[in-house]
């Protein structure tokens, strides 16, 4: 590993220690970094940050989940049939121009602000990519295997099963992953508007209303982490997935 | 690539005939669900199945609508909301042009500049509201601030993947010609590099409109992103859907007039091949 790397991460937190140690700053605002290692220490200890991070984590692969099985379903459905294709296309098209987080005054009317308003608006969040991109994949199904399969007469689900879905993996896994980092993005969103019950957007957000710096950096922190290693984890899925490919 | 937009007959299009009768019958199709999710809407709020708060009638929308429109409310958050976006997309995307060209240019830039700029890069826009806030307050440099950041990553991430598939013959060329640095950068780097420099001005400009919804909502006293808080707070869904409809349209045009831009630029590429 290139050390070079360091040097601009040291000098940054060299810097805060600084500044934080020349008194010239709120403690509240610029916490000296064993404050934040303290911070740490105690959160976990009172497993509230766990508790926290768990909240956040469950809520977003739960939202995830939802949304991202509704986004391949539809997709394979706009994909395969083009009467629905020419149907809802148009709508959904319309649908997704809206910027995501718009429709959290709209969600939290129509479903209040508990754990109900957060999952239905991770889920629109993993939908859109995982459906865009199921659709794009299975109208990628090479003709001549589609004509191998009517001449082996297979059924509808066989088709699916056999040609369309392994064609359209890919694109399927792309959609997925891009679901996964919105969708953790979204479960954020959705706990800075609506602050009830645990997560680690109402950590932050609680920081901030208490003028706890060290609070809000270990939330954000988090936040990187586990985007960090969602994204990991979904490309190294996708490897593993789509090992059979490289040959 | 022109090869790949020229696309074949749409295996998604039924029906028979060409050019301008099918077109028509597309839209007409694609007009049926929309059409029918309206009377399915009209006659529900009209017979009382729902609440208006829960979803008011679409007439009592259009009227909000007209209303938010005449009285200048909307065209006024509008362009607050537009100037926002522009402002900040303008410093984010610079910072992060040059941050990007910096880092694939120069080696040792990269080395120094990589580990810090991924972890900071790994933070999405919404997770840095916060801390901004605490730093300077909720007012008019928190907006921009977060929306140069959600510009700026994507930018730099693919200036620098441009910059990185410039082909090193190219190079070679340049220093046959005595080209000086910056002309080896106007002429060389940054041409070969702009398809890819384009798609992370598009994701950028795409983030910096989520950026300044979110920034709106959270804190806010005017902008598109207010309307819609506020509306919420009154119990107005008719505003609430209202400026959703505008968020989609202005958003759908910001990226349009991108994407035009990109074509045009992007022309002598399709000639040269």
């Amino acid at each position: 590993m290139d050390l070079r790397g360091l040097v601009p991460v040291a000098v940054l937190l060299v810097g805060w220690e600084a500044v934080s140690r020349s008194g010239l700053t709120d403690p509240r605002i610029v916490p000296p970094l064993e404050g934040l290692l303290g911070l740490l220490r105690v959160e976990v200890a009172q497993q509230s940050l766990l508790a926290n991070l768990a909240a956040s984590v469950v809520r977003d692969l739960t939202g995830f989940a939802i949304g991202a099985s509704i986004g391949v379903a539809g997709g394979v459905l706009l994909g395969l049939s083009p009467l629905a294709s020419v149907l809802l296309r148009p709508s959904f098209d319309v649908f997704r121009q809206i910027a995501l987080f718009a429709w959290i005054p709209l969600i939290a009317m129509w479903f209040g602000i508990g754990e109900a308003s957060k999952i239905v608006f991770v889920a629109l969040a993993a939908f859109t990519p995982t459906l865009i991109n199921t659709v794009e994949g299975t109208r990628s199904a090479s003709l001549r295997l589609v004509e191998v399969g009517t001449l082996l007469r297979y059924r509808r689900w066989q088709m699916l099963h056999a040609i369309y879905l392994p064609a359209a993996l890919p694109s399927i896994l792309t959609g997925v992953h891009l679901a996964l980092i919105q969708s953790w993005l979204a479960t954020i969103g959705a706990e800075y508007f609506m602050t009830a019950g645990p997560g680690i957007g109402t950590l932050i957000i609680e920081g901030r209303d208490r003028f706890q710096m060290g609070q809000t950096v270990l939330g954000m922190i988090l936040i990187g982490v586990v985007g960090f290693l969602l994204n990991r984890i979904a490309r190294a899925a996708e490897h593993w997935l789509l090992r059979w490919r490289v040959a | 690539m022109p090869t790949a937009t020229i696309s074949g007959p749409d295996r998604a299009a039924p029906g028979r005939g060409f050019g301008f009768a099918r077109q028509i019958r597309l839209i007409g199709a694609g007009l049926l669900v929309p059409l029918l999710g309206l009377v399915v809407w009209t006659v529900g709020a009209r017979a009382g199945w729902v609440p208006p708060q829960i979803l008011p009638a679409p007439d009592v929308v259009w009227d909000t609508a007209l209303d938010l429109w005449q009285s200048g409310d909307l065209f006024a958050n509008a362009l607050i909301s537009l100037q926002r976006v522009i402002l900040g997309f303008a410093a984010g995307a610079t910072l992060g042009l040059l941050l990007g060209t910096a880092m694939g240019l120069s080696k040792p830039f990269e080395a120094y500049a990589h580990v810090l700029f991924t972890a900071l890069a790994q933070v999405p826009a919404l997770g840095w509201i916060p801390l901004v806030m605490l730093l300077v307050g909720i007012g008019e440099p928190l907006k921009l601030i977060i929306i140069a950041v959600g510009t700026l990553v994507p930018v730099a991430w693919n200036t620098r993947a441009g910059i990185r598939a410039v082909p090193l013959g190219w190079f070679e060329a340049a220093s046959l010609w005595r080209y000086s640095r910056a002309q080896v950068v106007w002429y060389i780097v940054l041409p070969a590099a702009v398809p890819q420099i384009f798609v992370g001005l598009r994701y950028g400009l795409g983030h910096a409109w989520l950026a300044l919804v979110v920034v709106e909502l959270l804190a806010s006293s005017e902008g598109l992103g207010y309307l819609l808080v506020w509306g919420r707070q009154m119990f107005q869904l008719d505003v609430v859907i209202a400026t959703m409809a505008v968020i989609g349209v202005i958003g759908f045009t910001l990226d349009a007039a991108l994407a035009a831009i990109e074509r045009r630029l992007q022309r002598w590429q399709v000639a040269d091949q």
